[in-house]
């Protein structure tokens, strides 16, 4: 049997890769797949506790996390293609309207 | 309570009707009084004056039959304040019966005769809102004397008194907006004021006098201040003296005497029956009463009483003369109340209470005779002056009218007017020349002549009043003159020849003004048609004839005819009653039988002419000057008094008070350091330097960290989620490391 340790070690290390790709990249897709893989990160984790305490609840949990990290991409993905649609271009360092 | 049980113990539960009918009567003018006729409110003014007589009669029946003995009646509490208690208590004696006696008795005579006067006074013009006012006003004036004359403290007597004192104004001023001729001017309402202020001179003697009674016998009510006084039993106490001395100056405004009688010949601008009822026969005597009550202070006086005597004397003497230089038919009447209450005052200052009751008495009904026949007078007058306009204008055209105006007296000189400071009032008169109804002075005694033939009853009645008031034997005021002289020649020579002197005066100025108004020869268009006056005016004025005649009998000086010496002895105590003195008497009478005599000599043997001045003007030159212009008494207290008050008033208004106070201390010290403190010291260096600058200071500190700030919100979404990252992680470290 692997150590706990071990599963959360991973998702740390998984989320911390996802966390700096969103931080780094500058395409949007690659920022989406970081923004999946910092989720999947916490679902590994969930389900490691989950097996550690015999409770079911992590898992339940992973399920409610992947609706709503598919949820997020159906939005995610939309808004991209929008983006695109006006700016011809999804470069996200054009994306700064938001700046005072 | 029933009828039989009041008779056998008196009607004092009636007291309060004495004010309330009266007030009741008013109320009912007051309130209906829009839909009544003119006949109608005088009815109901009437009336209540006329249940209050009746009242009036039932309270004095009450005491006689409890053999004199005092009766309060306590209506209402009024004020309890520490050691001051003070009820509105009526006090039933004697002497207060005979007061409401005579006011109402003649108070209603006047009311009645006021309805035939009211309506054909020249002033009157058919106003018709007026003639309700007046009686209203006379209702009022009614029951103010009531609560005069029944109240059981001083206090109570002096919300009487300033009732009067009101209702004086009020009626004197009751045509505010003319003077005595009706053309427009404040000759009337300067006279009311006149009036006014003066009396408010001797109420502030009346009040200093109760304060003291207050401050050294804690009480105001009538007997416990006499009790005060007797515990002090000491003769001529200051205390005794200054309250004395005080009240003296409140008897001396409102009984008209020296030196502030002066508002009572003005009071004249005011009706006629307003003229009688108070400047005649009740307000005035109101003083005298004062005294009488205070017999018991006055008493532990004498050197007090000395002082009133001495002032009523020289008041007497010192308004008859004046009294002899008028020619206005009213104002010869007010110099000859203020001598006649001088004689009142003069009694009631030696001690001689009920001589100068009696002839308080006496002289209100001759008094009031008089001055409601003057007002027949000058109503005949009035009548025949439109009579010879209307015939004037009728039958010829221009001529004759305007001979008529040339006939017309000069009256300018020695016609007083009411007023001071009209300046304009020259110029008005010579206007008002050109219409010969303006000009027309009915009351001017130059102006009548011959209307004995004309104005028979007025005639007879006013020759009544002139014979009782000269003091001849039979007539009341032979009576009652002759009682206060016999006291004075008894104890005060000074004074019985200052009186005796005055009487003489009386019946030659009385005299002079008969020959002047009743005999001779028409002096003007309107004596010659002049006409009698109605029913309503000449009947009241037959009972106060009877009066006249009949009152002497109230004490005649005859043993078992000190009728009225034996009732007033019940509330001031038994007085000697003197047996005639047919040496006093005779001494009087001949004087006024002479006095009379000279007075034929001078203006009935050789009648005056239009326009011919007075004959004794001649003879007694500067003298006369000096009585025609009322001894200049009014100049020296305009002199005196008015100018330095007015000089003294407008310095303390444009000196002290505009200069001092507004420009200089407001404007320049208030004002200015306010200015200098709020400019200097709070603008430039307060407000700018530290209000200011802090405030800026917060806008650059603010626009200094925003411009920081702002650099972190590049719009990159990265950079944002690092930031919350970093927090993430931050949070999360101190958490676990924590």
């Amino acid at each position: 049997m692997v150590p706990v340790d071990y599963y959360i070690i991973l998702s740390a290390i998984l989320f911390t890769i996802g966390a700096l790709g969103v931080l780094i990249r500058r395409n949007p897709l690659i920022i989406f797949m970081s923004i999946e893989l910092m989720l999947n990160a916490g679902n590994l984790a969930f389900v490691a506790f989950s097996s550690v305490h015999k409770s079911f609840d992590g898992q339940i949990f992973v399920f409610f996390v992947i609706a709503v990290a598919a949820a997020e991409v159906a939005v995610g993905l939309a808004l991209i293609v929008e983006i695109f649609k006006t700016k011809k271009n999804i470069n996200i360092d054009d994306m700064n309207s938001l700046k005072g | 309570m029933h009828l039989s049980e009041a008779i056998n113990s008196g009607f004092f539960f009636l007291a309060p009707w004495l004010v309330f009918a009266p007030i009741v009567g008013l109320l009912i003018n007051l309130i209906f009084g829009r839909q009544f006729s003119e006949k109608t409110v005088g009815t109901v003014a009437s009336l209540a004056s006329g249940a209050a007589f009746v009242v009036s009669v039932l309270l004095a029946y009450s005491v006689s039959i409890n053999h004199g003995e005092m009766m309060r009646w306590r209506l209402a509490e009024w004020i309890h304040i520490g050691q001051l208690s003070l009820d509105w208590t009526f006090r039933i004696d004697s002497l207060s019966t005979t007061m409401m006696l005579v006011i109402s008795g003649v108070g209603t005579l006047i009311h009645i005769y006021a309805i035939g006067y009211m309506h054909e006074d020249v002033r009157f013009k058919n106003d018709v809102g007026r003639f309700r006012r007046f009686f209203i006003f006379l209702n009022l004036f009614i029951a103010s004397m009531m609560i005069l004359v029944s109240g059981d403290s001083y206090l109570m007597l002096f919300v009487g008194w300033e009732g009067v004192g009101l209702c004086s104004f009020l009626l004197i001023g009751f045509w505010y907006e003319m003077d005595i001729l009706g053309r427009s001017s404040w000759a009337n309402s300067d006279a009311a004021k006149k009036a006014f202020i003066v009396n408010r001179v001797g109420d502030f003697g009346f009040l200093i006098a109760a304060f003291l009674m207050f401050w050294n016998f804690h009480s105001l009510q009538f007997d416990e201040v006499f009790e005060g006084v007797r515990a002090l039993s000491a003769i001529n106490s200051p205390v005794t003296i200054a309250i004395t001395l005080f009240l003296l100056v409140g008897v001396a405004g409102k009984s008209a005497q020296i030196p502030l009688y002066i508002w009572l010949p003005d009071a004249m601008a005011g009706p006629t029956p307003v003229s009688a009822l108070i400047h005649a026969a009740t307000m005035v005597t109101a003083g005298v009463y004062l005294v009488i009550r205070s017999a018991p202070i006055y008493a532990t006086a004498p050197d007090a009483q000395h002082v009133v005597a001495m002032t009523g004397a020289v008041t007497a003497l010192f308004a008859a003369t004046i009294a002899v230089g008028q020619y206005d038919i009213k104002k010869v009447l007010a110099y000859s109340t203020i001598s006649q209450l001088g004689f009142m005052v003069a009694a009631v200052g030696m001690g001689a209470y009920v001589a100068g009751m009696f002839h308080l008495i006496t002289h209100a009904f001759f008094k009031a005779l008089l001055f409601l026949s003057a007002g027949s007078v000058i109503l005949g007058l009035e009548r025949g002056h439109h009579h010879a306009e209307h015939a004037a204008h009728a039958h010829h055209d221009e001529k004759p009218k305007k001979k008529a105006k040339n006939n017309i007296p000069s009256k300018v000189e020695g016609h007083e007017e009411v007023s001071h400071g009209h300046d304009d009032h020259e110029a008005e008169h010579g206007e008002a020349r050109v219409e010969s109804v303006e000009t027309f002075d009915p009351g001017d005694m130059r102006n009548m002549g011959g209307l004995r033939k004309t104005m028979p009853v007025t005639f007879w009645l006013y020759m009544i009043g002139t014979v009782a008031l000269a003091g001849i034997f039979p007539f009341a005021g032979f009576w009652s003159k002759d009682e206060i002289l016999l006291d004075a020649s008894l104890h005060f020579t000074t004074i019985y020849w200052l009186l005796t002197a005055a009487a003489f005066l009386t019946a030659f100025y009385m005299g002079r003004q008969i020959w002047m108004v009743f005999f001779g020869e028409p002096r003007h268009e309107a004596a010659a048609h002049a006409e009698e006056s109605p029913k309503v005016m000449t009947l009241p004025l037959v009972v106060l004839a009877v009066l006249s005649v009949a009152g002497g009998a109230l004490n005649l000086p005859f043993e078992g005819f000190h009728n009225l010496g034996h009732w007033l002895g019940y509330t001031i105590g038994e007085v000697e009653s003197l047996p005639l003195d047919l040496k006093v008497a005779g001494i009087s009478t001949a004087l006024a039988l002479l006095a009379i005599l000279i007075s034929w000599f001078i203006y009935g043997r050789n009648p005056l002419k239009v326009n011919q001045p007075d004959p004794l003007k001649k003879p007694l030159g500067p003298i006369f000057k000096g009585m025609e212009s009322k001894w200049m008494v009014d100049e020296i207290y305009q002199a005196l008094i008015i100018t330095p008050f007015t000089k003294i008033s407008y310095f303390l208004a444009d000196v002290i008070d505009w200069r001092f106070w507004h420009d200089f201390v407001h404007d320049k010290v208030i004002a200015g350091t306010y200015n200098w403190v709020s400019e200097i010291g709070l603008n430039r260096y307060a407000d700018q330097k530290v209000i200011d600058a802090f405030a800026n200071w917060l806008a650059d500190a603010t626009q200094w960290v925003s411009a920081a700030m702002r650099k972190v919100q590049n719009g990159f979404v990265r950079s944002y989620a690092l930031s919350v990252m970093l927090g993430v992680v931050l949070i999360l470290g101190y958490l676990i490391f924590k």
